[in-house]
């Protein structure tokens, strides 16, 4: 009988490439490579164990190996051993761009949505009045009418959407001036909102400023009186969700001329966000800033506090609350980033999913929940999702990723370098001009229309003809594949309960 | 010009800035406030160029986005005085407290007494704009810390003619702007992302006209205040955080 080992790698050389150095040779300690009798240059592909050391000393690229090493069940992924290698050779933070591509457990996946059957009856969208209008904003907590039903109460500042899908920020220096303005015009004819980011607001935008939420985060970058009144909405950044705790470095090679009018820095200069705010250590200096804000903008404005989801976001979120904040955005930790160190990207920060349920549990709990809307996002993918986030108790979803998929992001994660070949993260003019804003606005237009559809369906299906009647209504959500403790925190139960 | 009158004497902060933000919005003026007494976000976010002379002691955030008043403050000011200012003016006719001219972007803050923790930090200007902080008196720790424009003059005057310096870590993180700082500093007051050396000659370009103006609204003699030797810092690095980052290692890492 015959033992038979199945060669694990396939050596492949270039015969046009090779030049016969003898090099393979030589540092293969495994005898690989080898000249035969009549002198030609052989492999044994069964003693190939991966090592790529022949690979990495052949002058001329000519061989290549074929097959891989056990790489799922092991410790030392492909990746790990490359990011390994680059940082000895640098010493330095590897950087990675867009939302972690780690399989940590996708919770929306394990909830699964209600509908009517014969007891209460379901609703056809095509046929029936459905409303997605929301809006965004602190509500009283009673109203006061006069005699006559004309309302007393003064409301505070309320923002309406025309469906409970907006855009998250991301700042021109992370994404091109024709991305930031596809997602502007599709936001003014959605009416919806779309998000300047941290960068400033280029003045070409300012037309868009009924739908626009401008930010205020650490770097300050860009914000005057003007930035300020050229809103619906001031968000205050603190946090992201793929990069909780730590601010934002934009290079100065992006930094061009434009880039550098808009945050108003000088050309080429390091556009840096400190990890805090430095007028922000406490609750009580948010408020500071909230008032400030409100003072400076008339209390016209709702204002946002964007917080990344981190293990307390719910004592922080009843914190916010409490600051007289408007709106507050939780941005989980699957969230996007144009730059980020790739460790703090796949490490830091939980699931969006829990700290949504957290957050408008202890809200509801606090009796502050009319206080704040709360803003979902961080890799929200379709409709679904949006449903599933509201009936955990999102007011809205914001998505960004999504969006650039839409603009035709494939995810490739090299947003950091700047080299988008789609034009989307770059600031390299011939690049952005890839992108073609009204072509852009339309494709946005599109899939928000198309998902705010599919959410008037899966309404209509649950009976709810109004997707305010969805918000926090948890009982339209069962669960799949989770265990009792996951259950108890996102306050749903069990699918057949 | 106009003058208006306003006694803060039992104002909160918002019944304060509406009456402000209503004589502004009649023109020039000169808008005159008394007993002010720890009202926050005077003047916040106010565009009009107008006058505003506070008595007794504003509270945090004074002028916060501001970017046209002139403000003058008979008494002391607390944290956070000229938060993301923008542009005009702040004197201070006493000391200031912690994060003074916070990311400011343009126009000036004199101080004519010492100030906090971390004043001027993250300042920073462009080819339009960039904004002054002087300081008559001395500054605490992280004085210019994420400097990025702009410039900051500290004058020690409070200091016997001694003129000492005990802040520390001074321009942390500083990757723009210069810092002048009269009366020298030890080796390890500075930070080492700042470089020092003696101010001379071309340095007159940016002091002389931002202390003529201090001289004249706190009433010192300018020639002396110019005849002060002047350490000058500037940042070690403009891109102090090039080095720290490297793509991913599933691409050619760039030339350093």
């Amino acid at each position: 009988m015959k033992t038979y080992f199945e060669s694990r790698f396939t050596i492949n050389r270039d015969r046009n490439l090779c030049i016969n150095c003898t090099s393979c040779t030589r540092q293969c300690t495994f005898g690989v490579h080898y000249y035969d009798e009549k002198g030609e240059l052989k492999s044994r592909d069964e003693n190939c164990v991966g090592c790529q050391r022949c690979v990495a000393y052949c002058p001329t690229g000519a061989i290549t190996i074929k097959g891989n090493l056990p790489e799922a069940a092991s410790n030392w992924t492909r990746e790990v051993i490359r990011d390994i290698t680059a940082q000895a050779e640098n010493g330095a933070v590897i950087l990675t761009g867009s939302g972690t591509d780690k399989p940590y457990p996708i919770y929306w996946d394990r909830f699964l949505l209600n509908a009517s059957q014969v007891t209460n009856p379901s609703l056809d969208p095509l046929r029936e009045p459905m409303e997605l209008d929301t809006y965004l904003g602190k509500k009283p907590d009673r109203i006061e009418l006069s005699p006559e039903g004309r309302l007393i109460t003064k409301l505070a500042p309320q923002v309406k959407l025309k469906t409970p899908i907006i855009f998250s920020a991301m700042s021109f220096g992370a994404v091109s001036l024709p991305v930031q303005e596809s997602l502007a015009r599709a936001a003014t004819q959605l009416g919806t909102l779309w998000n300047c980011g941290e960068g400033g607001l280029h003045p070409g935008l300012y037309q868009y400023h009924e739908n626009t939420t401008v930010q205020v985060a650490s770097g300050r970058f860009g914000v005057s009186p003007g930035y300020l009144k050229k809103a619906q909405v001031i968000e205050i950044k603190i946090g992201q969700g793929a990069k909780p705790g730590i601010g934002g470095h934009l290079p100065g090679e992006k930094v061009n001329a434009e880039i550098a009018a808009t945050r108003m820095i000088p050309e080429g200069t390091d556009a840096l966000s400190p990890a805090p705010h430095h007028d922000i250590y406490s609750i009580e200096d948010l408020a500071q800033l909230v008032s400030a804000l409100k003072e400076a903008t008339n209390y016209e404005k709702p204002i946002s506090v964007k917080i990344a989801a981190v293990h307390n976001s719910a004592a922080i979120a009843s914190g916010i609350a409490r600051s007289g904040a408007d709106i507050i955005t939780i941005d989980g930790f699957r969230g996007g980033t144009g730059a980020s160190p790739k460790t703090i990207r796949d490490n830091v920060g939980i699931p969006l999913e829990f700290a949504l349920a957290s957050v408008d549990g202890r809200l509801r709990q606090d009796g502050l929940r009319n206080k704040v809307s709360i803003v979902a996002s961080g890799g929200i993918r379709g409709s679904a999702d949006v449903a599933k986030a509201i009936a955990l108790g999102a007011d809205a979803v914001a998505i960004g990723t999504a969006a650039l998929v839409a603009l035709g992001c494939q995810l490739c994660q090299q947003c950091h370098t700047g080299r988008c070949p789609w034009g989307i993260c770059t600031t390299d003019p011939a690049l952005s001009r890839r992108i073609d804003p009204q072509k852009g606005a339309s494709r946005l237009v599109n899939l928000i229309n198309a998902w705010s559809i599919e959410l008037k369906e899966m309404l209509g299906g649950m009976g709810i003809n109004a997707v305010e009647s969805l918000r926090g209504n948890r009982d339209e959500l069962r669960g799949i594949e989770l265990n009792e403790k996951e259950l108890s925190i996102l306050g749903i139960r069990m699918a057949g309960e | 010009m106009t003058e208006f009158k306003i006694n803060a004497s039992g104002l909160g902060y918002h019944s304060l800035n509406n009456l402000i933000k209503e004589y502004s919005a009649r023109g020039p003026g000169n808008i005159k406030i008394e007993n002010v007494f720890g009202q926050r976000y005077i003047g916040a976010g106010l565009e009009s160029k107008v006058r505003i002379e506070i008595s007794g002691t504003p509270g945090n955030d004074l002028g916060a986005f501001m970017s046209g008043p002139d403000i003058t403050v008979y008494g002391n000011a607390q944290d956070g005085c000229g938060n993301t200012m923008d542009g005009g003016r702040i004197v201070i006719h006493g000391s200031a407290g912690d994060t003074v001219a916070l990311a400011a972007r343009g126009g000036q803050l004199f101080v004519r007494d010492g100030v906090g923790y971390r004043a001027g930090i993250h300042m920073k200007g462009d080819t339009t704009k960039s904004p002054a902080l002087v300081i008559g008196g001395s500054a605490q720790d992280f004085l210019g810390e994420y400097l990025a424009g702009g410039v900051i003059v500290v004058l020690g005057l409070s200091h016997d003619g001694q003129r000492r310096h005990h802040g520390r870590f001074i321009g942390t993180g500083m990757h723009g702007g210069v810092i002048y700082i009269s009366g020298g500093l030890e080796e390890h007051q500075i930070a080492g992302d700042a470089v020092a050396s003696k101010a001379g000659e071309a340095d007159l370009v940016t002091l002389e006209p931002l202390l003529t103006d201090f001289a004249g609204v706190f009433g010192y003699d300018k020639e002396e205040l110019l005849s002060n030797h002047y350490l000058k810092l500037l940042p070690r690095y403009l891109r102090p955080y090039a080095r720290l980052y490297a793509p991913g290692g599933h691409e050619t890492a760039p030339d350093r």
